[in-house]
């Protein structure tokens, strides 16, 4: 104590940055640093490998996501305004909008549950089962029933299939604490395969192991489209759908009673149960919650775009959801943009793909070092370095 | 807030002008409206990419009729057999493509849906079977008479075992064959039926166990499926799937083996003895010729051993038996002049029986009503009543290890 002078502080030291002293620009300002740091480390790595030039893979990148390039071939032969065209005739403006939906649906499925610290690593598994009750009932009853007693049908059973693999795991861990982690992990394996099985018993043509696109002649259980314009009036259903689900889901966590109640579980199940919520219930209802929402995921896949049902229908996006539900910090509105991030970053390393032929996986390590840098980046917005000799404030 | 606002919409505005002064006229053009070959875009969609052997097959095909007809060649590669599809060749059509293709045989139903949409664009597809009884005009199936080459493989197949019984490895009764199979429908089943027959031709004693993946491109289960076959005392094994799994497993245990789509010497140099292939350069050029002309392109091509549509390649003269390829000169110049045909009904029995009838399910429908009857003049008529195979008989001498496909 008495010989300061002697004792020597190391280099640097890690200290937790408080909400108090660190305001909001300051975060957003690591975050744009980190991406553009990203980018200038993409395009070092591009031009050394590829030789490309990096300003043109990043134009592709937003060419893929936004169709710049073909809105300004139509406009060049149309006399309405460039913007009327960007949205009216822009396919990959929508289908970003629509794929960025279904993977908000599904991180605002999941983010109840983590809300909780309830790992559900299983949202992939149950938008499976939710999508495979919908195909059952597209192909067992597409043409027995009428739309008006189909569609609500579809809807309930993919529902309850989602939710039932949610509260699988969920009654295993209030009953008797089971690891959850795991078992939603494993239970993606088993609607994996129980997918697989169904895709084996209807293929189409049989022995082919796929189902191909279910009643392409009747298009009976399609959703409807909205609309006259042959492009926005696909996507826009499930657009609408996801937007109400993001309010619902943001109301929930923030004014409702099982909102709180889910989010005092999940600080603390001692407290929560001190203050007399019954912490099984809440487990239980939150993942029924989590799963139903799934449930919906799987049904705008099924019904509203893909039409048939595959082991790769849900694309690991229940996994991609995961991130997109952490980036946000759990904030619904927030997920708006990760989700945007991250399929704009799938959508551009796609383009990037097939405007220079390269393979898929160069895209993919693109891909990976900007996500890398935008997680790294919240250890420098949640922690502050100090360097020796400079005094902590 | 307004004077962000401003900015914004002068910049749209401006950017808007650059666009409209940028770019001439995306070329459009229909089966009946010739394009020139500098406007001409042909985008082309494939399962996988270079890594498969079946992929790559196409995409060498198509890069080399794109170069030679001068034309725009636009890839999209790793495309899976979902909606995906649909959402390729859309966007592909919108890039101003005149001319779309697409690799595989699940793609088909999703390049039909686009198809509706883009009467203008053409759409071709190969190893489907639905452009013959749809309606669409812009549709179009394509295969090849691999079975010939198929057979061919075999009678190489076949001259090997000789070769090792008469050396005395084995006796001519345990002349065991093994084929990787990726599926159970017809496709596979012609393909490994031709290939027995061909090495039933020369070796009259051989049998064939057939190991089936569920999978066109699964590396590691293609490698145990061969390991398996080899263990089980196959002497020899050919496949029908895409990766390097089958030939892999065949050099690490020396069996000989007899490859698909293309040489795999590089992988099993010591035991690769041939390979069949469709070669799809010349589709390419006719269906692009056609969009260039502006001619209908045929609704079902199948594109045989005559026209250079199906190839086999280099003999592996180091592992083939003594004598390979002069046989094999005389069976293919045999298959040109008619006086062999694959399926000959005299040279297989089913289920002890001899075939004097079948009705395939050349329509498809979803019930697979059988509609068309294919045996006639002694010999069964594959490829003839469409392009994509329905041989789907499995045939004395043929024994199915799994049928879980």
């Amino acid at each position: 104590m008495s010989n300061n002078a002697k004792t020597r502080e190391p280099l640097f030291h890690v200290v937790k940055r408080t909400k108090t002293n660190f305001p909001f620009w300051k975060s957003a300002l690591i975050r744009v640093l980190a991406i553009v740091l990203g980018l200038i480390v993409c395009g070092i790595i591009t031009f050394i490998f590829t030789k490309l030039n990096p300003i043109d893979v990043y134009k592709a990148m937003l060419n893929g996501a936004f169709g710049f390039d073909k809105v300004k071939n139509f406009a060049a032969t149309s006399d309405k305004s460039y913007l009327t065209i960007f949205i009216t005739k822009n396919r990959n403006l929508w289908s970003f909008l629509q794929n960025s939906a279904i993977l908000l649906c599904i991180s605002l499925a999941v983010t109840p549950a983590f809300k909780m610290k309830f790992w559900n690593i299983g949202a992939e598994g149950q938008v499976l089962v939710g999508g495979l009750a919908t195909a059952s009932c597209m192909i067992l009853y597409g043409d027995k029933l009428p739309p008006i007693a189909l569609f609500p049908l579809m809807i309930v059973c993919s529902l309850a299939a989602s939710a039932i693999w949610g509260v699988i795991p969920a009654i295993f861990k209030a009953f008797w604490n089971t690891n959850e982690t795991l078992f939603t992990l494993m239970l993606n394996y088993v609607a994996l395969q129980l997918v697989s099985y169904f895709c084996y018993i209807w293929s189409n043509p049989k022995g082919s192991g796929k189902i191909g696109v279910i009643n392409q002649a009747t298009e009976a259980g399609y959703l409807p489209t909205l609309g006259d314009n042959p492009i926005i009036s696909k996507y826009l259903f499930n657009i609408l759908v996801v937007i109400g689900i993001t309010i619902f889901m943001y109301v929930y966590l923030k004014s409702s009673k099982h909102g709180y109640e889910l989010s005092v579980v999940g600080e603390s199940e001692n407290t929560a149960k001190y203050i007399g919520v019954n912490v099984k219930k809440v487990i239980i209802r939150t993942m029924i919650l989590s799963g139903a929402i799934c449930g919906i995921a799987g049904f705008l896949l099924v019904s509203g775009t893909d039409h048939t049902v595959a082991t790769d229908t849900a694309a690991g996006r229940g996994f991609t959801a995961i991130m997109v539900s952490w980036l946000a910090k759990f904030n619904p509105f927030a997920m708006i943009l990760t989700s945007f991030l991250l399929v704009f970053l799938e959508k551009g390393a796609g383009e990037i793909s097939t405007q220079f032929g390269l393979n898929k996986a160069f895209s993919e390590i693109i891909t990976g070092i900007i996500l890398f840098f935008i997680i790294g980046s919240e250890f420098f917005i949640n922690y502050k370095i100090m360097f020796r000799g400079k005094e902590e404030k | 807030m307004k004077k962000i606002l401003a900015i914004v919409l002068s910049l749209v505005l401006v950017l808007g002008l650059f666009a409209a002064c940028g770019t001439k006229t995306p070329s459009e053009g229909d089966g009946n409206t010739p394009v020139p070959a500098e406007k001409l875009k042909v985008g082309f969609i494939f399962l996988h990419d270079e890594n498969s052997t079946y992929d790559k097959n196409f995409i060498e095909g198509a890069k080399a009729a794109c170069e030679t007809l001068g034309v725009e060649y636009i890839q999209k590669t790793n495309i899976p057999e979902t909606n995906e599809c649909y959402e390729a060749a859309v966007d592909l059509a919108d890039m101003g493509c005149s001319l779309v293709f697409a690799d595989s045989f699940s793609h088909e139903s999703y390049l039909m849906q686009a198809a509706k949409e883009y009467p203008d664009v053409q759409f071709c597809h190969a190893t489907g079977t639905q452009s013959h009884t749809s309606d669409l005009t812009n549709f179009h199936n394509a295969f090849a008479a691999i079975y010939e080459g198929r057979y061919l493989a075999g009678v190489a197949a076949g001259l090997k075992l000789n070769e090792m019984i008469e050396a005395g490895e084995f006796t001519a009764d345990e002349a065991k064959m093994g084929y990787v199979g990726a599926y159970t429908y017809a496709e596979v089943v012609s393909g490994f039926t031709s290939f027995y027959l061909g090495a039933k031709s020369v070796c009259p004693t051989v049998t064939m166990d057939v190991q089936f993946t569920g999978s066109w491109y699964d590396e590691t289960q293609e490698k145990e499926a061969a390991t398996k076959l080899i263990n089980g005392g196959c002497k020899l094994i050919s496949q029908h799937a895409d990766s390097m799994g089958a030939p892999t497993a065949c050099e690490n245990a020396g069996v000989p083996n007899v490859s698909y789509n293309g040489s795999t010497k590089s992988v099993a140099p010591n035991t690769f003895i041939v390979s069949s292939r469709i070669n799809w350069e010349p589709y390419f050029e006719h269906i692009i010729y056609c969009v260039l002309e502006g001619k209908e392109i045929d609704n079902d091509f199948v594109g045989t051993i005559g026209t250079g549509s199906v190839e086999l390649t280099e003999v592996n003269e180091d592992v083939a038996a003594a004598g390979t390829v002069a046989k094999l000169e005389e069976v293919k110049a045999a298959l040109e002049a008619g006086e062999i045909h694959v399926f000959d009904t005299a040279t297989f029995t089913v289920d002890g029986k001899v075939l004097d009838s079948y009705m395939a399910d050349v329509d498809t429908d979803e019930a697979y009503t059988p509609d068309t009857e294919v045996v006639s003049d002694g010999y069964f008529h594959e490829s003839e009543f469409r392009s994509a195979p329905y041989f789907a008989i499995k045939i004395d001498g043929i024994n199915y290890l799994n049928e879980a496909f």
